[in-house]
């Protein structure tokens, strides 16, 4: 099995979130950065195929400054065969810019299966990789939580509102993988001193900002400081008095 | 001046409720534009588009199908773009639900246009200006669209769905038939059919480690009958522990939230819980440790053991609600 992954570097979540001095993007000075969680699942995904299949090829791709190549490197140590950077210092708040130069990269390759995370932590569009499906005029599952591949196709579970949706898909094609789709290995020593080694080629790409400009970005407006309205048990009355006539949800 | 469509949705050949906001937002936006609001309904044979007019429709497009019962992101992507396909549209909205989130991304890259996913604001000044909460709900965008049309999937319980008065008229459109070598959706499994989902329940109650064993989540559950129209919500700890489904899981790595009631009942208030229910227009936490971080961003606390608190909570609200 060939398989590609797609992975994007983002803030880690504990980071404390700044405005830079423009006013329309964070300020990455002391943030740390890390491998988009949901993305973790996809790759896992893809080397536990992989390691099944007993064959094939795992290519990690991320689009993005040369920042990202430590986060292919993170995925190589995991167990991917190599990477490839497409690189870019522009950033856009439109996905389908994004999704078309994927979709380019990926096109010609041959690969099986595409996976990539549900959403991105930083700009939470969820939509990159459905996208590339679509531009690949390949079927596509979002947001996967279980998972079967075999006899060139697959057959997927994804979480509904109030139920669970179980997809039939002919391969190749996209998924887009949830929490509680496996256990993401970390990487071990040996893997970390072996990716190293591995191919990771860097692409310069054009990225453009598609139909989306950035107006402001701000930090939400803090919740009014609530207000204790009592301790233990006999503060309910009081609460239930402040949820009718103030707060009228009740 | 451009035209709205709404791209409706169904369980069952029923609307769903989230619909009611996505035809509202959909309806403010295009009077705002000087436009027309129009919605495609794809569902089951049968399935009629009766009474959208109430929810300020001016044409309603109907595809009623048995293949289309259940959501197929490609025939469902062929029925709506081919309606976009008329030219007059400045945008296309759609509810950010498993479906939409799924569906939009298809008709954006189809359509070769913009897509703001997840949107808590919408405004016309000029063109379409949209507000998304980003970085796990520790920041803001203003986004301005710069290109017609765009899609847009609005996050439930953000858009209030009200009333208003429009022709309604009922368009039948004709399904051409599932191409070959698609993904199809074969069955839905619906464990919890009768259940409120989490992400689109008007008021979540959610239980943490707090509660000290699964079983003692009945409380949290009576505590939720008693409001009635209420969701059973759960922090991580809880459902990495078993004691809870995923699907319940409000956060960062969960679901995100904005009911209008949040109540937290022996749940700490974690960034990556906060994250997913932080936009709740009313939060109140029960908890027995006062420096707990929920109580920073609760409107109403009470310090205590909830063993005492939620089960006296629960009988004062029944006596509230005479029920
Ligand atoms: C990448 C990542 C993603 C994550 N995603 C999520 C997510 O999506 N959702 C999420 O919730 N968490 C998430 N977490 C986990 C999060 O950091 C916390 O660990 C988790 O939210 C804690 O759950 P809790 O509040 O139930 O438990 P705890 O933090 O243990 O809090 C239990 C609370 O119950 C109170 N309590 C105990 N006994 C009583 C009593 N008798 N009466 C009243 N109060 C009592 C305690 O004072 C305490 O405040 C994530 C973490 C990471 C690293
Ligand atoms: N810049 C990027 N480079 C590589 N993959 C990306 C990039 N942006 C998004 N993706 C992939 O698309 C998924 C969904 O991202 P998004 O649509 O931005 O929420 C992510 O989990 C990644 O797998």
């Amino acid at each position: 099995m060939k398989i590609a992954v797609s992975v994007k570097r983002v803030p880690d979540t504990e980071t404390r979130i700044k405005i830079g001095p423009d006013g329309k993007s964070i300020n990455e000075a002391g943030v740390k950065f890390v491998l988009n969680p949901y993305d973790e699942y996809a790759v896992e995904e893809a080397l536990r195929l992989k390691e099944a299949a007993g064959t094939g090829e795992v290519v990690v791709y991320s689009l993005g400054g040369d920042a990202c190549q430590e986060t292919i490197r993170t995925v190589l140590a995991m167990g991917a065969d190599r990477g490839v950077l497409l690189k870019t210092n522009e950033r856009s708040l439109d996905p389908l810019p994004v999704a078309r130069l994927l979709a380019d990269a990926l096109r010609d390759e041959g690969f099986d299966l595409i996976l990539t995370g549900k959403l991105a932590v930083d700009d939470y569009s969820h939509a990159v990789g459905t996208m590339v499906a679509e531009l690949l005029g390949i079927p596509s599952v979002s947001a996967v939580a279980h998972l079967m591949i075999a006899d060139g196709k697959g057959t997927a579970e994804r979480e509904i509102e109030g139920g669970v949706e179980v997809v039939d898909f002919p391969l190749p094609a996209v998924v887009t993988t949830d929490k509680g789709l496996n256990e993401p290995r970390y990487p071990a020593l040996k893997g970390i001193m072996m990716a190293k080694k591995k191919p990771l080629e860097v692409r310069d790409v054009e990225l453009t900002s598609g139909g989306i400009e950035v107006v402001t970005l701000t930090l939400p407006p803090e919740r009014q400081g609530g207000r204790i309205v009592g301790e233990g048990a006999d503060a309910v009355p009081a609460l239930i008095e402040a949820l009718r006539t103030e707060a009228k949800v009740l | 001046m451009a035209n709205v469509l709404a791209v409706l949705e169904q369980r069952d050949g029923t609307l769903k409720r989230v619909s009611h906001e996505t035809l509202s937002a959909g309806r403010t936006l295009a009077s705002a534009i000087g436009g027309e609001l129009h919605a495609v309904l794809i569902g089951p044979g049968g399935m009629d588009g009766d009474g959208l007019g109430a929810w300020g429709a001016d044409t309603v497009f109907v595809t009623a199908d048995d293949a289309l019962a259940l959501y197929q992101a490609s025939s469902y992507a062929d029925v709506v773009t081919s309606r976009v396909a008329d030219g007059t549209y400045g945008a296309v909205l759609l509810a950010a639900t498993a479906m939409g989130r799924d569906l939009a991304p298809r008709i954006a890259a189809r359509l070769g246009c913009p897509l703001a996913g997840d949107v808590t604001a919408l405004e016309y000044d000029e063109g379409i200006v949209v507000g998304r909460p980003v970085y796990a709900g520790k920041a803001d965008y203003r986004l301005r669209i710069t290109n017609s049309p765009c899609v847009i999937t609005l996050r439930p319980n953000n858009f209030s769905p009200s009333e208003s008065q429009a022709a309604g008229a009922i368009e039948t459109v004709g399904f051409a038939g599932a191409s070959d070598g698609v993904a199809c959706t074969v069955l839905v499994k619906e464990p919890g059919k009768a259940a409120l989902d989490v992400a689109e329940a008007p008021i979540v109650v959610s239980g943490g480690r707090g509660l000290k064993e699964p079983e003692h989540f009945k409380l949290i559950e009576d505590l939720a009958a008693a409001l009635g129209n209420a969701a059973v919500g759960a922090s991580r700890a809880v459902v990495d522990a078993g004691w809870r489904p995923h699907a319940e899981q409000v956060g960062q790595t969960g679901k995100t939230v904005s009911p209008n009631l949040y109540v937290a009942v022996g749940i700490s208030g974690a960034i990556q819980h906060l994250a997913g229910m932080r936009t709740a227009k009313v939060i109140v936490a029960i908890n027995k440790d006062k420096d707990a971080p929920i109580f920073k961003v609760a409107d109403y606390g009470i310090v205590g053991d909830l063993f005492k608190v939620v089960p006296r909570l629960t009988e004062e609200i029944r006596k509230v609600r005479g029920n």
